[in-house]
């Protein structure tokens, strides 16, 4: 079939991709962008490894065909970081050695993000409800849902992290 | 993924214009969580995907000044979950919306796409039914509207002719002394498709009598199917444990299940019996208020 033409804007940047309808915003992202934080795991949807935001929301990008983002702010984990400066929860995933093999962590740090948005001051059970829809195989999620209560718990206080 | 061709078209007359050029090979994609996924697997080998992401007659969750809630078929999951008249007043839809996949899906996955997919584990498929739905279509020979059961002809078939497309559902204002309530059995709480799912739906009269009822069952029949000799077994009654045991087993015997990789046939009738109890007496509450 043949190539189209749209505007995607990632991380604040605008970037005009040409390439087959039929591929997605991940592989995109990915092939064209070279923007590799994001992973495919399964790519059905189901493990949230792909997880970008989109306006704000979170999405599984391997089921977003790409053209469907023009117009749409798409947020990778590239652009959680203020230059060297690394986003609080970025920060206490580090601290906290919420961080194993990896694979899973750029999505699970954006269903944070989006789970602090909804819910600034996010109890434990808010924050297992927000990052259901991301498997991890190494942690078993304890030290990852500390590390993002630690930002709830620090926003909680007024304190600047 | 399988190449296909891609257009968003921005408006209603643009995409019923897209799908009639295409033919038959092309299909309406609306949050791709079921369509892309079958795509991928090459059950459906689509020559075109016609995005509604910016047709804006497909859009929102409405309620009108005499209570009629219209639901267009690109509303996500997300939003009919987070809306506060579905939340009140068409409890079931509320509940069915927000069990759906994970936020990444709910953000996505659209309630057209829910019902069209034709799963008979569909979340939304049994409340829109026990609340009465209207599913408005859209086609080449104008517009039809049909009860949304009607929409269903087997699992992953629906009767709409090629060409049509679901605008919205249109779910009537349910009458003071009316509760509802949708829930399913899964072993996972999330991203994971109903064993078996209840819905129902009770009309009270002051007295606390059932002045109607409905019943529907999701994933135990090749469509969502109701039970109406348990909605009968309620009707004229006070809505006791009592009463609500006995609509359970009602139901329990008007299922059809097969048994899958999800449950047997008679787990599945055991799993019939104890949430129609449950939630009949969930939305007995709620109609009280």
């Amino acid at each position: 079939m043949a190539k189209q033409a749209h505007r995607l804007t990632v991380n604040g940047r605008e970037h005009d991709v040409y390439a087959e309808p039929s591929r997605s915003l991940l592989e995109v992202v990915r092939d064209e962008l070279r923007l590799t934080g994001s992973k495919e795991g399964c790519g059905t949807g189901d493990c949230g490894a792909c997880t970008m935001l989109v306006d704000g929301r979170v999405v599984t990008s391997c089921l977003v065909l790409w053209p469907e983002a023009e117009g749409r702010e798409v947020r990778t984990i590239e652009g959680l970081a203020e230059g060297s400066a690394l986003h609080p929860l970025q920060r206490a995933f580090v601290e906290h050695g919420a961080v194993q093999c990896g694979f899973c962590i750029p999505g699970m740090i954006l269903a944070g993000v989006a789970t602090l948005e909804r819910t600034p001051h996010a109890t434990r059970e808010q924050i297992r409800d927000g990052i259901a829809g991301n498997l991890c195989r190494c942690t078993g999620y304890q030290k990852i849902v500390d590390a993002i209560e630690s930002v709830a718990h620090a926003s909680s206080n007024g304190e600047e992290r | 993924m399988r190449h296909f061709d891609y257009a968003r078209p921005a408006s209603l007359a643009e995409a019923m214009e897209a799908l009639r050029e295409r033919g038959e090979g092309a299909r309406p994609l609306g949050g791709g969580t079921d369509l892309l996924v079958q795509v991928k697997e090459g059950h459906r080998r689509p020559s075109a995907l016609i995005s509604l992401a910016d047709v804006p007659e497909l859009a929102g969750v409405h309620v009108d000044a005499s209570g009629e809630l219209r639901v267009g078929a690109r509303a996500t999951m997300q939003e009919i979950g987070d809306d506060a008249t579905a939340q009140q007043r068409f409890s079931a839809l509320a509940d069915g919306a927000s069990v759906v996949g994970s936020y990444q899906t709910r953000n996505m996955a659209t309630i057209g796409g829910n019902v069209c997919n034709a799963a008979p584990s569909a979340d939304t498929s049994p409340p829109l039914v026990v609340l009465g739905a209207l599913a408005h279509v859209a086609g080449v020979n104008g517009e039809r509207e049909l009860p949304v059961q009607e929409l269903w002809s087997g699992p992953g078939q629906t009767t709409l002719e090629p060409g049509e497309i679901v605008t919205s559902f249109v779910l009537p204002a349910p009458p003071a002394g009316a509760g509802s309530h949708y829930a399913r059995h899964t072993p996972r709480k999330i991203m994971d498709i109903a064993v078996v799912g209840v819905a129902s739906y009770v009309e009270l009269d002051a007295g606390g009598v059932v002045q109607a009822a409905r019943i529907a069952l999701g994933a135990v029949a090749p469509t969502v199917v109701r039970a109406p000799q348990a909605e009968q077994a309620l009707v004229g009654r006070a809505l006791t444990e009592e009463a609500a045991a006995e609509a359970g087993r009602v139901a329990a015997g008007e299922a059809r299940p097969i048994s899958d990789v999800r449950g047997s046939a008679s787990f599945r009738r055991y799993l019939v019996e104890t949430m129609t109890r449950a939630s009949v007496l969930r939305a007995a509450e709620r109609a009280r208020g």
